[in-house]
C-alpha cells in the first residue's frame, strides 16, 4: 500500500535490438575486465585478445543485421533510414550504422596489431609494468618476468564503445559522455609503449591535458546550446535554430565552441598541435587505432551536430569551416615535407586528410541520386583513409633496429630492395594518400571534392586539388627513398611478423587496391546510408 | 573456301610468330615452314580467286565478319574481310610473288645464321600485307598497314650489325610515321564525319559530304599513300631501304608493300571521285615522282639503288593513273601487277648477280656478265624488256594504257608520262650495258658464277610472268573485271588513234635506248665512279637523289633538332627550375611552419585558445558583416 502513493515509474524505452552492437562491445569490455581479475597471468593475453576479437566480430555481424533492418524514413524533405532510439539519446540511422561498421573493422584490424607478439620476442608492444619508471630496475624485472599489460584489450574495447556512441549520439550530453569514454582509455594507452617510454608517457600526458582542455570548450558549447534551445536533443536544437527564437550571439558562440572541441579530435588546424607528438609517442598499434577510429567517430559526430542541430545556420558556419579546411590542408601538407620521422610524417598527413575531409564537409551538399552527398563522400573517404592508415602503421611496426622501431626516414632508404612486399605495400598506401588514380584514395578525394563542388564551393575544390599536389610531393618522396636510394650502413632490419600483422597488411593493401578499382559497392553503401535521422 | 579466306592471314601469321619463338631447333626447318606457309596462302588465294571468277559479275565480292573488334556506342568495327576482284588480284600477287621470293631466299640466305628469323619476318609481312588488302574497314586496314611497316623496318635492318642498315631502317620507320599520321588522321576524320570507318560505307557517305571534307580526306589518304609508296615528298627512305637483303627489296620494296599506297587510293575511289582537288594532287605527286625516280635511276651506280629509283618512278606511273579517276584505276592496278612481276624479277636478278659477285652492288665493277650468268641474263633481259615497254611484253601494255589515259586527261600530263617512258628506256639500257655487256671490270678474286637452282627457278618463273603478264589486258579483261569495284568510265577519244600513240611511245623509248647504247658503248666505262665535279649537273643531282635528303635535313631535321634543344633547355631551366624552385620554397615554408611545434603543452594550449577566439570572432563577424 506504501507503493501506491508514489507516482508510477515507467522504465526507459530501450530498443535493445537496435543498439545491440554497442551492447556487445560493452559486454566484451566488461568481460575483459573480469578476465583480468580471474584468468591466470600466463594465459591472460590470449584470452583477452580472443574476447576482444570475438566481441568485435560478433558486433560486426550484428551491425550488418541492424543495417538491413533499418526502416526508411520519409518526410521533411530528407530521405534517411533508421530511427531515434533510447528515449532520444541515440540516433540509429544509416550513416551512424555504417560508421559503426567502419569503427568495428578498424578496431578489428587494430586488435590484430595489438595481439602481435613476435616482434618483441614473445611480448606485446605494450610495457610490462606501466607504473615503473622508465629505465628502472623494476622495469627490467618486469621484462625478465615477461609481465604484460593485458588491460589494453578491455581499454581499447571501452574506447571503441565510446566511439560508437559518439558517432550516433542524438543529444549533446550523451555525446559529451561518449567523448570522454572514448578519450580516457586512449590517454592511458598512449603511455603504454614498451620502447621509448619517456616519449610515450610525455605523449599521454600531453594528449590528456590538451584533450581535457578541449573537452571544456565542447562542454561550454553544449551549455550555451542548452541556454539557446532549452534542450540537449539535436532535433530540438534544430527547431530552435530555424525558428530563430533565442539570442544569435548565444547560438554562434555555442557553434564555435562545440566546433573547437570536435575539430580538436579530428586534428584540424589550429587545434592540431597535439597530433604529431601523440602519434609519435604512442605505441604504434595504438596510433593506428586512434588515427583511424577517433577521426572517424569524431568526424561523423561533427557532421551530425552541424548538419542536424545547426543545419539551419549553415550560412553562419560554412565560411569558417571553409577557412579551416584550407589552413588545415595547407599546414598539414606543407609541414609534413620537413618531417624526418615516419610517424610524425603520417601524423601531419593525418592533419592534411582532416583538411580534405573538411572540404567535403564544407560543401554541405545533401546529394541526389547521381551526385554524392557530403555525408556519403566523407564516409567513403574515412573508409579508405582508415584502411590505408592502419596498413601504413602496421608496416611501421616492422621496420626495426636495436632500439625498437626505426622510425627515422633515413633508415627507410633502400627498403624496396630488402623487402619488395613491405615497400610495395607502403608505396601503395602512400599513393592512396596522395590520391593517385587506381587507388582508393583517388576515389575518396574525388568524392569529397565532388560534394564540395556540388555544394557550390568550387574555389575550395581548386585549392584542395592544389594542396593534394603539394601533399603528393612528400608521399612520393618516401617512395623514392625506399626504392631509389641506397641504404645507409646496414639498412633497416625487417622483423618477421606473425600471421596477425601480415594479415592486416595484406588485407589493407588489397582493400586499397580493390576500392580504387571497384569503388562502386562501397560508394553505394555510403550513398545508400542516406542522411542523418533527426 | 571463301569463308575460310581468313586462313590466308592466319597461317603465315602463326607460322611467323611460331618461328620467332621457336628456339635453335627450328633453324633446320624454319625456312621450309615459312615457305610452306606462304605457299599454302597462295593455294588458298588461288582457290578463292577461281571461286569468285566462277560467280556472276555482279556477285564477285565476298565479305565476312569474323568477330566484333570494337563496340563503343554507335561506333562499330568488325574484324571483317572482303575478298573481291581487287583484293583477289592483290592476294595472288602477294602470295604468288611472295612464295617465289620465299623459295629464292632459301638459297640467298643459306649462309645466314639468322635465316629462321628472316623467314619469320617474311611470313609476318605476308600476313600483314594480306590483312591490308583484305580489310573491310579502314581501321583493320590500318592494322595491316602498320604491320607491313613493322616488317619492313625489321627486314631493312635485318643486318643490324651494319650501321648503315640500322640507320636505313630507322629512316624508313620515321619517314613512314609521317605518312601514318596522315592515315590515322584520315581515319579519325572518317569517324568524326561519318561515324564509321567501314570502307564501303565511307566511300558511299563521302558523296553526301561537303567537297572540302572529301578533299581533306583525299589529301590525308594521299599523305599516307606517299609515305608507304615512297612518293614525293616522302620518297627519301626507299633508296636507303636497299640496305636490306635483296629478296626483301624485291618483295617489299618493289613488288608489294610500296604499292600499298596505290591500293589505298584505288580502294578509296569513292573519296577521290568526290574531290577533283584530291585527284589533281594525286596526279601531281605521281607525275613528279615518276620523273624524279627516273632521273635518279639514270645516275646511280649501285644496281639496287638504280632499281629503287626505277621503282619510285614506276609507282609514280601507278599513282598518276590512280589520280586519273575511274578511267585510270584499272590501269593503275594492271601496271601494279605487271610491275610486281618484272620488278621482282629484276631485283631477284640483281640479287643473283650480287650472289655471284661477292655481294658487290657497284655496277662499275660488273660488265660482260651475260656469259657467266646465262639464266640470270636471260631472265633479267625479260624484265628489262618488260619495264621499258617492249612490244609484246607485259610492261608495254600497262604503261601504254597509262600514258594514253594521261593524254586523255591533259596533254602536259601525258607528255610528262611519255618523257618518263623515254628516260626509263635510257636508264634500263644503261644498267644492261654496265652489267651484262661492255667489258669486264671485275675486281680481283671475284669469280662470277650462276646461282643455284633454288634461286634461278623463281627467276625463270618471274621472267615468264614478265613476258606474259600483259595477257590480262586481252580483250580488256582486267578493266571489265575490276569495273564493279572501281566504277565505269567512258573511253576518251584522243586526237590521234591509239595505235599511233603506241607507236609514238615505242619510238620515244627507242630513242632513250639508243641514246644510252651509244653513250655507254662509245668509250669504256670507268671502273670507279667519276668524282662529282667531273660529271654534269644532271648526274650530280641524280646521284644525290635530287637533294631530297639535303632538303629534309634543312627543312625538317635541323629545325626540329634546334627545337628539341630549345625544348630541352626550356624543360631543364624553365619547367624544372620552376618545379624544383617551387619544391625548395615549399621546403623553406615547411621549415618555417614547423617552428610553432615546440613540444610545450603550454604553447599548444595557447594555440588552441587563440584558435577558439578566432573561430568565435569569425562566426560573430560573419553574422554582423
Amino acid at each position: 500500500m506504501f507503493t501506491a502513493d508514489l507516482p508510477p515509474i515507467t522504465g526507459p524505452d530501450v530498443e535493445y535490438s537496435l543498439i545491440a552492437p554497442i551492447l556487445i562491445i560493452t559486454a566484451a569490455a566488461v568481460l575483459g575486465t573480469l578476465v583480468e581479475a580471474l584468468v591466470p597471468r600466463t594465459r591472460r593475453f590470449g584470452v583477452q585478445a580472443a574476447v576482444a576479437v570475438v566481441g568485435v566480430l560478433a558486433a560486426i555481424g550484428d551491425t550488418i543485421w541492424v543495417y538491413q533492418s533499418l526502416d526508411a524514413v520519409k518526410g521533411g524533405g530528407h530521405s534517411g533510414r533508421g530511427q531515434i532510439s533510447t528515449e532520444g539519446a541515440l540516433s540509429v540511422d544509416g550513416p551512424g550504422v555504417v560508421t559503426w561498421l567502419l569503427l568495428l573493422v578498424f578496431a578489428l584490424l587494430s586488435f590484430l596489431l595489438f595481439a602481435e607478439r613476435r616482434l618483441e620476442g614473445g611480448l606485446s608492444a605494450f610495457t610490462g609494468r606501466a607504473a615503473d619508471a622508465p629505465g628502472s630496475a623494476g622495469e627490467a624485472e618486469a621484462t625478465a618476468a615477461r609481465i604484460e599489460h593485458t588491460e589494453v584489450f578491455p581499454l581499447a574495447s571501452f574506447a571503441l564503445l565510446g566511439m560508437m556512441v559518439f558517432a550516433t549520439a542524438n543529444d549533446l550530453l550523451t555525446m559529451f559522455v561518449a567523448l570522454e569514454v572514448l578519450s580516457l582509455p586512449l590517454y592511458l594507452m598512449c603511455g603504454l609503449a614498451r620502447r621509448r617510454r619517456l616519449l610515450s608517457q610525455e605523449a599521454a600526458l600531453k594528449y590528456f591535458l590538451l584533450g581535457a582542455f578541449s573537452s571544456v570548450f565542447f562542454l561550454y558549447g553544449v551549455a550555451l546550446a542548452y541556454g539557446y534551445a532549452g534542450s540537449f536533443e539535436l532535433g530540438r536544437i534544430a527547431v530552435a535554430v530555424s525558428s530563430r527564437t533565442g539570442s544569435d550571439t548565444l547560438l554562434l558562440a555555442s557553434i564555435a565552441l562545440m566546433a573547437v572541441g570536435l575539430l580538436f579530435k579530428i586534428s584540424a588546424v589550429p587545434f592540431h598541435s597535439w597530433t604529431p607528438d601523440v602519434y609519435q609517442g604512442a605505441p604504434t598499434p595504438v596510433t593506428a587505432f586512434m588515427a583511424a577510429g577517433t577521426k572517424t567517430a569524431a568526424f561523423v559526430a561533427l557532421l551530425r551536430v552541424f548538419f542536424v542541430a545547426f543545419g539551419g545556420a549553415t550560412w553562419d558556419w560554412r565560411p569558417t569551416i571553409w577557412v579551416i579546411a584550407v589552413v588545415t590542408m595547407f599546414l598539414g601538407a606543407l609541414v609534413s615535407i620537413a618531417q624526418t620521422d615516419v610517424k610524425r610524417m603520417l601524423a601531419y598527413s593525418s592533419i592534411a586528410h582532416a583538411g580534405f575531409l573538411l572540404v567535403g564537409f564544407a560543401g554541405a551538399y545533401v546529394g541526389t541520386t547521381d551526385r554524392i552527398s557530403s555525408v556519403s563522400s566523407v564516409l567513403f573517404y574515412l573508409t579508405v583513409y582508415g584502411i590505408a592508415t592502419i596498413g601504413a602503421f602496421a608496416i611501421v611496426t616492422l621496420i626495426r633496429d636495436a632500439g625498437g622501431e626505426a622510425t627515422h626516414l633515413s633508415r627507410w632508404a633502400g627498403l624496396g630492395k630488402a623487402s619488395p612486399f613491405l615497400a610495395g605495400s607502403f608505396a601503395l598506401f602512400m599513393l592512396s594518400f596522395a590520391g593517385i588514380p587506381l587507388t582508393s584514395g583517388f576515389i575518396g578525394k574525388w568524392a569529397v571534392f565532388s560534394a564540395a563542388w556540388s555544394g557550390g564551393y568550387w574555389p575550395l575544390v581548386v585549392i584542395g586539388v592544389l594542396m593534394s599536389a603539394v601533399a603528393a610531393y612528400f608521399y612520393v618522396r618516401v617512395i623514392v627513398l625506399m626504392f631509389f636510394t641506397d641504404p645507409v650502413g646496414d639498412g633497416p632490419t625487417i622483423a618477421v611478423p606473425s600471421v596477425l600483422t601480415t594479415t592486416v597488411i595484406a588485407a589493407t593493401a588489397a582493400a586499397t587496391v580493390f576500392l580504387g578499382l571497384v569503388p562502386g559497392p562501397m560508394l553505394d553503401l555510403a550513398q545508400h546510408a542516406g542522411t542523418f535521422v533527426r | 573456301m571463301l569463308e575460310l579466306a581468313w586462313l590466308l592471314v592466319a597461317v603465315p601469321l602463326v607460322s611467323g610468330l611460331g618461328l620467332l619463338v621457336w628456339g635453335k631447333e627450328g633453324d633446320r626447318v624454319g625456312h621450309l615452314i615459312g615457305t610452306a606457309a606462304s605457299s599454302f596462302s597462295f593455294i588458298v588465294g588461288l582457290i578463292c580467286f577461281f571461286q569468285i571468277l566462277g560467280r556472276d559479275e555482279g556477285d564477285r565480292s565476298y565479305s565476312k565478319s569474323l568477330f566484333t573488334w570494337i563496340e563503343a556506342g554507335p561506333f562499330h568495327v568488325d574484324m571483317a574481310y572482303t575478298f573481291d576482284q581487287l583484293s583477289g588480284l592483290f592476294v595472288l600477287l602477294i602470295t604468288g610473288v611472295g612464295t617465289l621470293i620465299h623459295v629464292y631466299s632459301i638459297g640467298y640466305m643459306e649462309h645466314d645464321a639468322r635465316r629462321r628469323r628472316f623467314f619469320a619476318y617474311l611470313n609476318i609481312f605476308i600476313a600483314s600485307m594480306l590483312t591490308l588488302v583484305l580489310a573491310s574497314d579502314y581501321l583493320v586496314l590500318f592494322l595491316g598497314w602498320e604491320g607491313v611497316g613493322l616488317a619492313s623496318y625489321l627486314l631493312i635492318g635485318f643486318w643490324q650489325h651494319k650501321d648503315s642498315a640500322a640507320a636505313a631502317a630507322t629512316k624508313a620507320f620515321v619517314v613512314n610515321r609521317v605518312g601514318d599520321v596522315g592515315m590515322a588522321l584520315a581515319i579519325m576524320l572518317m569517324f568524326a564525319q561519318f561515324g564509321t570507318t567501314a570502307i564501303s560505307e565511307v566511300n558511299v557517305s563521302v558523296n553526301a559530304a561537303s567537297t572540302s571534307t572529301a578533299t581533306a580526306l583525299g589529301l590525308l589518304l594521299l599523305l599516307g599513300a606517299c609515305g608507304k609508296s615512297a612518293q614525293v615528298p616522302l620518297q627519301s627512305w626507299l633508296l636507303d631501304a636497299m640496305e636490306g637483303p635483296t629478296p626483301v627489296s624485291a618483295l617489299i620494296h618493289a613488288a608489294t608493300m610500296v604499292t600499298a599506297g596505290v591500293y589505298l587510293v584505288v580502294r578509296s575511289n569513292g573519296v577521290f571521285d568526290a574531290s577533283e582537288a584530291a585527284r589533281n594532287a594525286v596526279i601531281a605527286v605521281g607525275l613528279v615522282t615518276l620523273l624524279a625516280g627516273a632521273w635518279i635511276g639514270c645516275a646511280k651506280d649501285d644496281i639496287k639503288k638504280a632499281l629503287a629509283g626505277s621503282t619510285m618512278s614506276q609507282i609514280g606511273y601507278m599513282m598518276l593513273a590512280a589520280g586519273l579517276g575511274p578511267a585510270g584505276y584499272a590501269f593503275a592496278i594492271f601496271h601494279l601487277i605487271t610491275h610486281g612481276f618484272f620488278k621482282a624479277n629484276l631485283f631477284l636478278g640483281a640479287g643473283s648477280i650480287m650472289h655471284g659477285m661477292d655481294d658487290d652492288v657497284e655496277m662499275r665493277h660488273y660488265g660482260a656478265l651475260r656469259a657467266a650468268m646465262p639464266v640470270t641474263f636471260i631472265t633479267f633481259l625479260f624484265g628489262y624488256l618488260a619495264i621499258i615497254g617492249f612490244p609484246g611484253f607485259s610492261g608495254f601494255f600497262s604503261k601504254d594504257k597509262i600514258i594514253e589515259t594521261a593524254f586523255g586527261h591533259s596533254f602536259w600530263v601525258g607528255l610528262g608520262a611519255l618523257v618518263g617512258a623515254g628516260v626509263t628506256g635510257f636508264y634500263m639500257t644503261r644498267m644492261m650495258m654496265m652489267t651484262f655487256f661492255s667489258e669486264k671490270r671485275w675486281k680481283e678474286d671475284v669469280h662470277p658464277h650462276e646461282s643455284p637452282k633454288v634461286m634461278t627457278y623463281p627467276l625463270i618463273a618471274l621472267g615468264a610472268l614478265s613476258l606474259l603478264g600483259g595477257a590480262m589486258m586481252l580483250g580488256g579483261w582486267i578493266t571489265d573485271f575490276l569495273e564493279p569495284v572501281v566504277g565505269h568510265a567512258e573511253h576518251e577519244e584522243l586526237a590521234i588513234p591509239a595505235w599511233l600513240l603506241s607507236v609514238l611511245i615505242t619510238l620515244v623509248v627507242a630513242v632513250g635506248v639508243a641514246l644510252s647504247y651509244v653513250l655507254y658503248s662509245r668509250e669504256p666505262i670507268a671502273a670507279e665512279t667519276p668524282a662529282d665535279e667531273s660529271v654534269s649537273f644532271f648526274s650530280r643531282a641524280g646521284r644525290h637523289e635530287l637533294y631530297g635528303n639535303e632538303l629534309n635535313e634543312a627543312v625538317v631535321v635541323r629545325p626540329t633538332r634546334h627545337l628539341t634543344r630549345f625544348l630541352v633547355f626550356l624543360d631543364g631551366k624553365g619547367v624544372d627550375g620552376f618545379v624544383t624552385g617551387l619544391a625548395d620554397r615549399l621546403g623553406d615554408a615547411s621549415q618555417l611552419l614547423r617552428k610553432p611545434q615546440t613540444g610545450f603543452v603550454r604553447s599548444y594550449a595557447l594555440s588552441i585558445f587563440g584558435g577558439s577566439l578566432v573561430v568565435v570572432l569569425a562566426l560573430l563577424a560573419a553574422r554582423l558583416a
